[in-house]
């Protein structure tokens, strides 16, 4: 028989240690076993070339001045034990939604946006007041709200579909695992962490962050286990009753947490037969393409952080029947954050949505071809920023949803998880939890507070 | 155990649990949420931090006792007392 502990928790990304951080620091005896043989999970980071990648990150949400106490990260920043200065945050300068004959600016100032709505769409100014009032009153961390579709909260409270489709846009693309809508409960929550509250992003990248968490977690005593997957969770019964290891070797906890994703989790199970139910199953999953320039682009006259673009006539946030949709996507600059521009070299990130199929079914030689396509496109979309943009590549990387399934074990590489979230984090199993992106806290932050307020929950507030 | 012993162990946990508090002008009556913001959060880590370093256990019925500096001195002095006596 192999080690017993009193939480064993699945995955080292952001949920997972924020978890242990909390159990481990009040003594339990915690393992978190890892399949990767980096942390991160969804947001970690590698090194290809004698260059440092992150794999996700554009921003830090939540972000807030530190004279701010009651709000998101100084909570849960208080809860790890962790100061401000482990995360490093440096505010973003201002970001942009970008659509057809219109673009709303943004900055961590709500004033800011609220301005700029009065000013391009002043026939909602009012409205935008009242629906902001709404939002601040409204309390997105109870777990018990009923599903409510924004599209038609948004539709009841705004004149202008264009203006509800510039402020879907960004929280969507931030979020939503939903194709077309998006649950108003997690509007509400990254919308006060985009907009009310702010972006921001570490001067070391993912990097400072997780570096600080492992070191946490290490100095409360946690176990980590890496290059460890969990190839079996044993149940009898309404129990989990043992972990079996990739390298076949046994593990016994009293409970469970798993942020590996609740149908990814289920699918360990020994008393699960046959597939997932493929409608249930998460599917927004995006390519990511990373491009390394010789200047900053402050340098070549783009300033914006962030830019949330849509080309078309109408919004579509959904799986795209071809290998992307370059219609509209996320542009992000790290170098444009405060105290950032010290960078050795410009970097300039882009996102678009992606159909997981489209990529797992090409065979390698395809596939590269078609990395090489999109990589041409990536060109072609960043002369619309940057003036001279191709002559300036001093190297491209990118990632497919076929890369995050493969690194994070996430079903079709979906980036946010199952559309239905499990607010409470159990499943039918009594002592077995789901924590991070299916518990449905999302983003860098969301994750840590949700690895936190299940270990809260589920764990400490009982005992 | 004197008074300012107790009170120098409960301000230790409260630096603790929130990190940013202003602790010089801490007044004994007032309660510990409002004069330093605390949400619900902190105030089950001042449970909590209690049970990590002195293994005292506090039920949630007693909870609001822990409300004030002064409650928190009359409350948890004999149950100091006891864990230093062993
Ligand atoms: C391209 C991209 C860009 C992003 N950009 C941002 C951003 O700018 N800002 C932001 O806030 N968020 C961003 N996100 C989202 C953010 O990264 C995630 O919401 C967050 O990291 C999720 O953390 P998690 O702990 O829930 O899950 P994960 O990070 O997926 O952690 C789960 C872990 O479990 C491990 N695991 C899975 N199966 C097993 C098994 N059988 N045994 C052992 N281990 C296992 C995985 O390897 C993984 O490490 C981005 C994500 C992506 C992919």
């Amino acid at each position: 028989m192999g080690m017993h502990y009193d939480v064993v928790i699945i995955g080292a990304g952001m949920s997972g240690l924020a978890a242990g951080i909390r159990l481990a620091y009040f003594g339990k005896r915690v393992c978190i076993v890892e399949k990767h043989y980096v942390y991160g999970g969804l947001n970690s980071y590698y090194t290809l070339e004698g260059r440092d990648f992150d794999v996700g990150l554009h921003a830090v949400t939540n972000y807030v001045p530190p004279d701010v106490r009651n709000a998101p990260l100084p909570r849960l920043l208080r809860q790890l034990r962790l100061s401000r200065e482990d995360f490093d945050l440096h505010p973003q300068r201002f970001s942009e939604v970008r659509f057809p004959g219109q673009r709303l600016r943004f900055t961590n100032d709500i004033n800011v946006l609220a301005q700029e709505v009065a000013e391009r769409f002043p026939q909602d100014a009012d409205n935008f007041h009242r629906l902001l009032e709404v939002i601040n009153q409204y309390e997105d961390t109870r777990s018990d709200h009923p599903y409510r579709s924004t599209r038609q909260i948004l539709g009841d409270s705004l004149n202008d579909p264009l203006l509800i489709e510039m402020l879907l846009c960004p929280i969507m693309y931030y979020c939503s695992a939903e194709e077309h809508d998006v649950d108003f409960t997690q509007f509400v929550t990254v919308f006060k962490s985009i907009f009310c509250e702010g972006l921001a992003r570490p001067r070391g990248g993912i990097r400072t962050i997780i570096n600080a968490l492992v070191e946490k977690y290490r100095s409360c005593g946690g176990e980590l286990k890496m290059n460890c997957g969990v190839r079996c969770i044993n149940v009898a019964g309404d129990r989990v009753t043992s972990l079996t290891l990739e390298s076949y070797e046994t593990l016994t906890a009293e409970v469970v947490f798993s942020s590996a994703g609740y149908f990814e989790t289920m699918q360990l199970c020994s008393d699960v037969k046959g597939d997932p139910p493929p409608d249930e199953v998460g599917r927004v999953s995006f390519v990511e393409s990373i491009v390394v320039l010789d200047e900053l682009p402050a340098n070549l006259g783009h300033e914006a952080t962030i830019v949330f673009f849509n080309d078309a006539e109408t919004f579509t946030y959904a799986v795209p029947t071809d290998r992307v949709d370059l219609r509209s996507g996320v542009i992000c600059c790290p170098g444009n954050y405060e105290q950032h521009q010290n960078m050795p070299e410009g970097l300039f990130r882009l996102t678009w949505l992606a159909n997981y199929d489209r990529w797992a079914s090409l065979d390698e030689e395809e596939y590269a071809a078609a990395k090489d396509s999109c990589r041409e496109k990536v060109a072609q979309r960043g002369a619309q920023y940057i003036p001279g943009f191709r002559d300036r590549i001093v190297y491209t990387d990118m990632f497919t949803p076929r890369t995050i399934r493969r690194f994070t074990g996430r079903l079709n590489g979906a980036v946010y998880g199952a559309p239905k979230k499990l607010r409470d984090g159990r499943t039918r199993l009594d002592n077995l939890f789901v924590c991070g992106t299916d518990q449905g806290f999302l983003g860098i932050i969301g994750a840590m507070l949700s690895g936190v307020t299940m270990a809260n929950w589920h764990l400490l507030a009982k005992t | 155990m004197g008074d300012l012993q107790v009170k120098k162990i409960i301000l230790g946990i409260i630096s603790t649990v929130a990190p940013d508090a202003d602790l010089s002008n801490i007044k004994g009556e007032v309660r510990l949420r409002d004069q330093f913001d605390m949400d619900s959060m902190d105030f089950l880590d001042i449970v909590m931090e209690l049970r990590k370093r002195y293994k005292i256990e506090v039920p949630k019925e007693e909870y609001p006792q822990l409300a004030t500096l002064d409650g928190c001195i009359e409350y948890l002095r004999p149950k100091l007392e006891a864990v230093a006596a062993i």
